[in-house]
């Protein structure tokens, strides 16, 4: 029984190196004119293909440079794929860096509909989560100060708390488990957890192999774009742990 | 290959309707940020939207007033004749202004989640078309003010008739925002080009000056009608302070130039957009 809720194809995403510097006019004539417009390719990922089931974590290893923030964008729909396609059923919240979607003039309160907004929900849908956000939050009188006054621990928190108080099908999370102090990181990794209990599909990328091996139950290898082992976490992750030995030597 | 295109397009077009009403949130709270965020820390707050054209009037009432005032034959009222262009160019500035930065403002964003990215210059046009409905107080404040004088502004039901170039602007506006902001992307230095334009886009526009009464080489008052502003605040003038119904070719020339500007704004959005990350 095949039931996929994320399947990769044969995904390619090339980026051309030196077009990326070239960003006023003088520059790009004189370029263009001098015939010095040469583009590198790089292959960020390299014919990748894998299907995550409804309900199934997949953990995500590689070095850094691998290729894992390429793929996980190709995911959430940020980039598209120079080659292949992605295909997502359900909704899909994206846990990229949380506070992306902030605006530091606004307040807490107000930045917690601004972000819903940006991820795609209604007021409705918001007012009826808005105090199950704030309470997550520890937050508190904190929530009518504009964001601009938080600490860095006080915006992660906020972020944390609206990204997971929707209910996502498909949850991405690239290293937020790491989020505030102690307590509210126990905190974090219990919501995660109980957001699994109702079967929510994941896919997480991290460093960390004995987290991946807690929270994921297959997982991949990604160097250089491509994917160089695929199978049960507890394999894939001895694995990994061999490779960064071996880097050691 | 081809075939496969074809399908992707397809899926394509159908998501642009479901993803404008599942983000129709998103693009409110983007025009009430804008409007919130914009006098928030002011003390007057949003009375800025009417003072700001009220005090660059009296400016520009006093340095040309004494010198294009005297000349504006066939204009009953100079100050009112001023406030109408300033207001209507204002709001084309601001908002192709705002919409050429908003998607390289809002790259946080962009780079984390799937938005559809034509939110951010639709969103900045809409909230300075709002600003600029408020600062329309300011003139029907003086078309009063001056109703007690000789300088009088007949009120006619064609007064009503403004909202036609109010929405022929609103369409320019959002088509020339739309290339612009795709233009930013991948040109920052179109900012500082566009602002310079803009500088001879107000000379270019008679906001100051009534075109008629100047002495001007054929060719330049040909160019400055070629100006859909010119068209557009033409009819606007018609109504405030003619009384009367506006030129229709005014109407025919602005609108055309103004579709002909979405559907490339548009077109190159929609074909642009996916790049954009790779250079915000």
């Amino acid at each position: 029984m095949s039931n996929p809720a994320v399947k990769v194809e044969n995904v390619s995403v090339v980026f051309n190196l030196n077009k990326e510097k070239v960003d006023n006019v003088k520059e790009y004539i004189i370029k263009l004119l001098t015939r010095k417009l040469r583009f590198t390719e790089f292959r960020a990922l390299d014919n990748v293909s894998f299907t995550i089931e409804k309900g199934e974590r997949l953990g995500v290893l590689g070095f850094n440079g691998a290729g894992k923030s390429t793929l996980l964008k190709t995911v959430a729909g940020v980039l598209k794929p120079t080659e292949g396609s992605v295909e997502v059923e359900g909704v899909i919240a994206p846990l990229l860096e949380l506070g992306a979607g902030f605006d530091s003039n606004y307040t807490g309160k107000e930045n917690i509909f601004l972000y819903g907004a940006t991820m795609g929900y209604s007021r409705k849908y918001i007012e009826e989560r808005y105090d199950e956000i704030v309470e997550f939050s520890e937050l508190g009188d904190f929530i009518n100060v504009p964001i601009k006054n938080y600490s860095s621990g006080m915006r992660a928190r906020l972020g944390f708390s609206i990204a997971t108080a929707v209910e996502p099908e498909v949850l991405i999370l690239d290293e937020v488990l790491s989020v505030g102090d102690a307590k509210f990181k126990a905190k974090s990794e219990k919501k995660v957890k109980s957001m699994f209990a109702k079967g929510v599909t994941v896919l997480f990328v991290s460093h960390n192999t004995p987290q991946v091996r807690r929270l994921c139950d297959k997982a991949i290898i990604l160097d250089h774009g491509k994917i160089i082992a695929y199978g049960e976490v507890n394999e894939v992750c001895d694995k990994y742990d061999e490779l960064v030995k071996g880097g050691k030597k | 290959m081809g075939e496969k295109l074809e399908n992707l397009k397809i899926v394509k077009n159908s998501k642009f309707l479901s993803d404008f009403v599942k983000y129709r949130f998103l693009l409110s709270e983007i025009v009430r940020r804008n409007i919130k965020v914009q006098y928030r820390d002011s003390v007057l707050g949003i009375f800025w939207t009417l003072l700001q054209p009220l005090l660059t009037t009296i400016v520009l009432a006093l340095v040309f007033g004494g010198f294009f005032g005297k000349k504006a034959d066939g204009v009953s009222n100079y100050v009112i004749y001023l406030l109408c262009g300033r207001l209507l160019y204002d709001f084309f500035n601001q908002s192709t202004k705002r919409a050429m930065k908003s998607v390289r403002l809002s790259a946080g964003v962009i780079k984390k989640v799937y938005v559809p990215k034509y939110m951010y210059p639709l969103g900045n046009v809409i909230s300075c078309f709002i600003t600029f409905l408020i600062s329309l107080i300011i003139l029907v404040f003086f078309i009063i003010g001056y109703s007690f004088t000789d300088k009088a502004v007949p009120i006619t039901p064609y007064m009503l008739l403004t909202i036609v170039p109010i929405i022929v602007l609103f369409l320019l506006c959002l088509g020339v925002g739309m290339i612009l902001a795709t233009t930013a992307v991948f040109f920052k230095d179109a900012e500082y080009l566009y602002d310079v334009f803009c500088m001879l886009l107000f000379y270019a526009t008679p906001i100051v000056y009534v075109l008629n009464s100047m002495n001007m080489n054929k060719y330049v008052q040909l160019g400055i009608m070629a100006n859909p502003l010119y068209s557009i605040i033409s009819m606007f003038r018609a109504c405030i302070l003619d009384g009367q119904m506006f030129n229709l070719n005014h109407l025919w020339y602005s609108l055309a130039f103004s579709i002909v500007c979405i559907v490339i704004g548009a077109l190159m959005f929609r074909k642009k957009q996916d790049k954009f990350i790779l250079h915000i």
